[in-house]
């Protein structure tokens, strides 16, 4: 790799959202040189996008409130393969981590007296699930999301972290020892390629619903660092679990909240039936989003669904009246005016289950660090390799994931990442040597794509990956169907292997990245499949109309997507809270 | 299917000696109202050399300014019937006033530049209460209509007075976030904020032109937080 630049770093963070920059503030705070490789400038990332809020037990709206419930509510939420380590840390931390954020400038709405407000979203419970529905969604308005990022990158500007904007990570290089000691990365503005060296390397790249047709997610959430852990041979944790979200917008897959429900909104079918009081009488819209998404499905497929081609629900608003749709839901009013040319303040919005979020991804532990298998079937910490966010299964959402809960595992985790990389070096902890094999590595499939002289473009094999996973991975899912959707996968895979970049030029040169970006869209889409057609059960998001029920004397447990046998194992759940006693599997009802 | 005519600023530093615009014709799905996103990424599919920036395709992340028919306006939620009108003609080119990187993507430096000079974070030396600091909802609605800002740069960009003065008139966009900081009834630093701003050129240099207001793409309005700002220097002052 001679005449390539080297940089430095005691830690190097990929990606500018939630999670990368709390842990990236946590490090800079230290006065440790940390920086943030983000693909794009930090506010673009996909965190800006979330609206509803963040869930938390600070007991504004109800003073009685108790992370234990909290706990006890996203335990029943996983459908029991969330790890309760994890979980009640996240819950234990969660009032903390938010008071941080509003001290930083987060710009919550609030209540009378002052103190954050919360509302309901789904899965929320009073007294481990006795007390009716919680009120324990920290909000600011309907863009929660953006507020945290903006409040995030100046807390990051105040503390002066080095932010490497439009960088796009290559891949890892990892040493013969099998420790990271960096990454690859392109400078997109100029199309230089540098090494980035660093004594943490922490891969916050975010989710992947960009394998789907139809996703609520931003048009950068292309799974790039589960893809390069892949790539480098390390397992990958519950990658069949997808949550798709009730409420996207239907033709234009943009979300609207699950705030709108738990502002009293709820869907009805085209005859006017307010049909999630079948499917979960006592939580209604406010079930599970796994819940809600199967049950509009079925009254789809039943006949009952909207429209001219009858394929779709509609989100009814109307009846909270103007003050609290522009109070409460002014974003939600933007956004079905522009995409569904709706108003809802006197119409329903057109609405469908969206790929929304990949609750499975990089094993880690509660620390952040990144977790392989080793030769006794142990869990081994990755050196140097760290995780967060939506990139890593660490894992709080286990089968499913509750609204409110992403804000919080991206902050909650992206800080303990921090604080231990924190600890790390001041133990010394030190960059890992890499030789020029190591770093040659892993530039293999940038020169590929430099080096092409004929095959496909990037677009139309895009669209086509797209189309398998939406077509055979979707709400539900049937053994054969989804081995039909790995062929074609296989078929498809040499294709893109074999892409052809026209383009060569060093400036901006979005249909390289695009391409680069393509093959981590394969990556992650080849191990979703194999994972889903591995576990033969029901469990949250994951539906199998061939195995209907859940199966705990089986698959109560991970699965582990191993890239290169291409198979999956399994891996425990860890049952061990440290402050509470274990909430025991039961039948998961709302 | 319909088609657009599309012409596309472009310019590759490295192939280019100067600029020009490429004419291209896009089939469109007839029966809905396709955003000029969407017929980007149409032309990119035909050309995969047409760069520009986007991300959240949903008006959120402010990536995709751009200048659209001669407006500035994000690409994503801009629909291309209001565009392009009945000639059914679009004309893309970057934001005005910045060095040009490539094609539709500008260099956002002095645009950055601005706003962190404005040191855009809360201030407060207090230790903070074990829970949040207090706010009621009267305060919090002050930051109503400034805290939404995405950073999309159409303000700035479309400002005479910022490409006269770019490096030394904080711009619209900046001076919003300024201004939610002032506004914001947690943050100590008032009279530290206001005396970094008390020159000629960092907020005097607004005409009160309005081009900001007219363009940005959350409809809010940085003219009137210049004005508070303004008279906030005036009273300091005396």
């Amino acid at each position: 790799m001679s005449g390539f630049r080297q940089i430095s770093f005691d830690a190097i963070i990929v990606g500018g959202g939630g999670a990368g920059m709390r842990a990236a503030l946590q490090l800079s705070q230290s006065g440790f040189r940390t920086a943030v490789l983000s693909k794009v400038f930090p506010t673009r990332s996909h965190t800006v996008s979330a609206q509803g809020g963040i869930t938390c037990a600070i007991a504004s709206a109800d003073p009685e409130d108790d992370w234990r419930w909290h706990m006890y509510d996203t335990v029943k939420g996983s459908d029991y393969i969330g790890d309760q380590d994890a979980i009640e840390y996240m819950c234990m931390e969660g009032p903390q981590t938010v008071y941080e954020l509003e001290h930083m400038g987060l710009p919550f709405s609030r209540t009378a007296n002052g103190r954050i407000y919360q509302r309901p979203f789904g899965g929320q419970s009073k007294n481990f699930g006795k007390g009716g529905q919680a009120a324990r969604t920290c909000a600011a308005a309907d863009r929660t999301g953006h507020a945290l990022l903006h409040a995030l990158y100046q807390g990051n500007l105040k503390n002066d972290t080095v932010f490497l904007n439009e960088w796009y990570v290559i891949d890892l290089v990892v040493n013969q020892d099998g420790a990271v000691s960096g990454v690859t990365a392109i400078s997109i503005g100029d199309g230089e390629v540098c090494f980035v060296a660093a004594a943490a390397t922490v891969l916050a790249t975010g989710g992947a619903g960009r394998i789907y047709a139809s996703t609520t997610n931003a048009l950068i959430n292309t799974g790039d660092g589960v893809a390069m852990c892949l790539r480098a041979g390390f397992p990958v944790q519950d990658m069949e679990m997808w949550q798709f979200h009730p409420t996207g917008i239907h033709g234009a897959g943009t979300l609207v909240t699950e705030g709108c429900r738990g502002e009293g909104g709820y869907l009805i079918n085209k005859d006017g039936e307010r049909f999630m009081e079948r499917y979960a009488p006592n939580a209604k819209d406010l079930a599970g989003r796994d819940v809600v998404a199967r049950a509009m499905v079925l009254e789809v497929l039943e006949g009952r669904g909207c429209g001219e081609r009858g394929d779709h629900v509609m989100l009814k608003l109307d009846h909270l009246g103007a003050d609290v749709l522009n109070s409460k839901l002014p974003g939600i009013l933007e956004l079905s005016r522009a995409f569904a040319h709706v108003d809802p303040i006197r119409e329903p919005i057109p609405v469908v289950p969206t790929c929304h979020y990949m609750m499975g991804g990089i094993p880690t532990n509660i620390h952040g660090q990144a977790l392989t298998r080793n030769a006794d079937g142990g869990d081994e910490a990755i050196p140097g390799l760290f995780a967060a966010g939506e990139a890593a299964c660490v894992s709080v959402h286990g089968a499913n994931r509750l609204g409110g809960n992403s804000l919080l595992d991206l902050v909650v985790f992206g800080r303990a990442a921090g604080k231990h990389i924190d600890e790390l070096l001041r133990q010394g902890m030190q960059a890992r040597q890499a030789a020029p094999e190591d770093m040659d590595r892993a530039l293999d499939r940038l020169r590929r794509l430099d080096a092409s002289s004929e095959g496909e473009n990037t677009a139309a094999l895009r669209g086509e990956l797209q189309a398998v996973m939406q077509l055979h991975f979707g709400v539900f899912r049937t053994g054969e169907f989804m081995r039909e959707g790995i062929a074609k996968l296989e078929a498809l895979k040499p294709r893109i292997e074999n892409s052809h970049l026209a383009d060569k030029s060093a400036a901006f040169n979005t249909a390289r990245i695009e391409a680069l970006e393509l093959e981590n869209l394969f990556a992650v889409a080849e191990a979703t499949a194999i994972a889903a057609e591995g576990r033969d059960e029901s469990r949250g998001a994951h539906a199998r109309d061939d195995f209907r029920e859940r199966d705990d004397d089986n698959w109560l447990c991970h699965s582990l997507y191993f890239p290169e046998q291409r198979k999956i194992g399994k891996r425990e759940v860890n049952f061990r809270p440290n402050v509470v006693d274990t909430f025991q599997p039961k039948a998961r009802t709302y | 299917m319909s088609q657009v005519l599309v012409s596309i600023y472009r310019y590759n530093p490295e192939l280019d000696s100067k600029p020009r615009m490429q004419s291209l014709e896009v089939d469109v799905p007839g029966d809905r109202d396709l955003m000029v996103l969407d017929v980007l990424e149409l032309a990119k599919a035909k050309d995969p050399s047409i760069t520009y920036r986007r991300s959240c395709r949903e008006g959120v992340c402010g990536s995709d300014g751009m200048n659209i028919n001669g407006v500035n306006g994000l690409a994503c939620i801009t629909p291309l019937s209001k565009a392009a009108g009945p000639a059914r003609k679009l004309v893309l080119r970057p934001l005005p006033g910045l060095p040009v990187v490539r094609d539709l993507v500008v260099d956002l430096s002095q645009f950055y530049e601005q706003f962190e000079k404005i040191k855009p974070w809360l201030i407060n030396d207090e230790p903070p209460p074990a829970i949040e600091r207090l706010q009621s909802p009267e305060e919090r609605a002050k930051l109503d209509g400034l805290y939404e800002c995405i950073l999309c740069a159409c303000c700035t960009t479309s400002c005479p007075s910022f490409w006269w003065n770019p490096d030394k008139f904080v711009g619209p966009a900046g001076l919003l976030q300024s201004y939610r900081f002032l506004a914001d009834s947690r943050d100590a630093a008032t009279t530290e904020r206001l005396a970094e701003l008390d020159d000629p050129f960092s907020v005097f240099r607004c005409r009160g032109i309005m081009n900001c207001v007219s363009v940005c793409p959350k409809g809010l309005n940085p003219t009137r937080a210049i004005g508070k700002i303004r008279n906030m220097l005036v009273e300091q002052g005396t």
